[in-house]
């Protein structure tokens, strides 16, 4: 137990993807302007990173290992994230229309986000088991959700202050996130102090 | 032939996950309403929200599921849009009504002052909470132009000191309405031709003293108005667009001329 709340602090404080990983920049700087799309957004990424966990470990487990084709990883995953990605969207235009407008414009976005596509592979190299994989998966999605959230409130503050013309719009931006990504840089080793390491 | 494997392997992942979706896609397709597609076509595409919609999109879902919505809410489209709503609905065309910004102020450089010499943030309302304002009138246009920036159509503009409509490219959307900190823009139907250029609340002989065309609540407008359409609230006279004429009486006898009347629209 306290090793998967390990991982579940680590994916999302330590390790957080977007913000020392770096992974999934471009919703990241792209859907942080409003907090509602924001967290739209967000448990879109939230869902799709623990769904395609949950297919591509027992792939890569059972088709891939099994057949010793590692090398072909990234290609099959990408291949069954995004075929999986598109069925679920189908699937809740139909029967979940309410949860398709809150949540489905963005799930064919991310469809092969390097975040999402990330977390499968790091589960793979991290040699994690099933429910590891997927406790990770989730809390790299919270962390997700958290640089974002956080994110679209320092953007809030900057719209509102007044630049240099060179600094207005995208370098502000930029400024901003590594500032934020180093603030996340002080979370390293508070996990260990927690657990007693 | 070590390549078949490998090869075999992600071809069929491929086509197992073509064939799924290709049925999912047949079994689970929603039927999309193509009247509102086609509505989306018609109207301008300017997400102004003038309509009282989120965006033009929800608009013509809205016009597309429930016919009684009214087909000329796009005030940025006008009469034409309209019609071309009401041919596709087969609905009643009941001619859009044009609208246009007025501001209620017109204190401009000669006529008051400011009461400070304000150096903070240069937009209307970052000064409007440093003390009411720079404006000795705490009712009075502050003169940044938060309203000209939001003007997607380079239809305000600041003149003197104070906001002033081209009434030729306004289309009524209401952008800057909603940005006055002193709530001096209002959006009224375009054939009105007379407005009071005054807000202020202050009493009658104070507004005299700070503003010399400055409502100052003496009624005579109320008096001459034969069809009860002009009304002294809160110190100033309003309109009450409903019921005015365009008789421009009031204008007359207005001691301060506070009562603009701008000209006869051209006909487009």
């Amino acid at each position: 137990m306290t090793e998967l709340a390990i991982i579940m602090m680590g994916a999302v404080l330590t390790n957080n993807f977007v913000l020392v990983k770096f992974l999934g920049i471009c919703p990241f700087l792209g859907v942080s302007k409003k907090l509602d799309s924001a967290i739209g957004m967000s448990l879109a990424v939230i869902f799709v990173m623990v769904l395609a966990t949950a297919v591509t470990h027992p792939i890569y487990m059972g088709l891939l290992a099994g057949f010793g084709i590692e090398y072909l990883q990234t290609i099959v995953f990408i291949l069954v994230i995004a075929a999986l990605v598109q069925l679920v969207e189908i699937a809740m235009k139909k029967y979940m229309p309410a949860l398709h407008k809150g949540l489905g414009v963005y799930l064919p976005l991310i469809t092969t986000n390097c975040a999402v596509l990330g977390v499968c592979i790091l589960n793979i190299d991290e040699s994690y088991t099933f429910i590891q994989s997927i406790v990770n998966s989730f809390g790299a999605g919270v962390g997700f959700m958290l640089a974002m959230v956080m994110f679209a409130g320092v953007r809030q503050r900057i719209e509102t202050n007044d630049f240099p013309i060179a600094f207005k719009g995208v370098p502000s931006t930029l400024v901003a996130a590594s500032i934020v990504s180093l603030s996340f840089m002080g979370f390293a080793g508070v996990i260990d102090g927690i657990f007693g390491l | 032939m070590q390549f078949v494997l490998p090869v075999g392997i992600v071809v069929g992942i491929g086509l197992l996950s073509g064939v799924m979706l290709t049925v999912a896609a047949k079994f689970m397709a929603v039927e999309v309403d193509e009247t509102a597609a086609n509505i989306s076509e018609i109207l301008p595409g300017a997400n102004c929200g003038a309509c009282g919609y989120a965006g033009c999109e929800d608009y013509a879902n809205a016009l597309a599921a429930d016919h009684s919505v009214p087909t000329n809410l796009c005030t940025p489209g006008g009469d034409k849009v309209a019609m071309a709503i009401s041919e596709l609905l087969g609905v009643e065309f009941e001619g859009a009504q044009a609208k246009v910004a007025i501001v209620k102020c017109s204190g401009s450089r000669e006529k008051t002052s400011y009461c400070m010499d304000y150096q903070g943030y240069q937009n209307c309302a970052a000064n409007k909470l440093f003390y009411r304002g720079r404006s000795t009138c705490e009712m009075a246009c502050l003169g940044f132009g938060d309203c000209v920036k939001v003007c997607d159509y380079g239809a305000i503009y600041i003149e003197n000191g104070i906001a002033v409509v081209n009434r030729e490219k306004c289309v009524g959307c209401g952008a800057c309405a909603k940005v006055c900190p002193n709530k001096l823009i209002e959006i009224v139907p375009d054939n009105m031709r007379v407005v009071v250029g005054c807000s202020s609340i202050d009493k009658g002989s104070v507004t005299k003293n700070i503003c010399s065309i400055g409502c100052i609540a003496c009624k005579l407008c109320e008096k001459s108005c034969k069809f009860d359409a002009i009304h002294v609230i809160d110190n100033h006279a309003v309109i009450d667009y409903t019921k005015c004429t365009n008789c421009t009486l009031c204008a007359k006898v207005c001691p301060t001329k506070v009562i603009h009347v701008y000209p006869k629209k051209k006909a487009k």
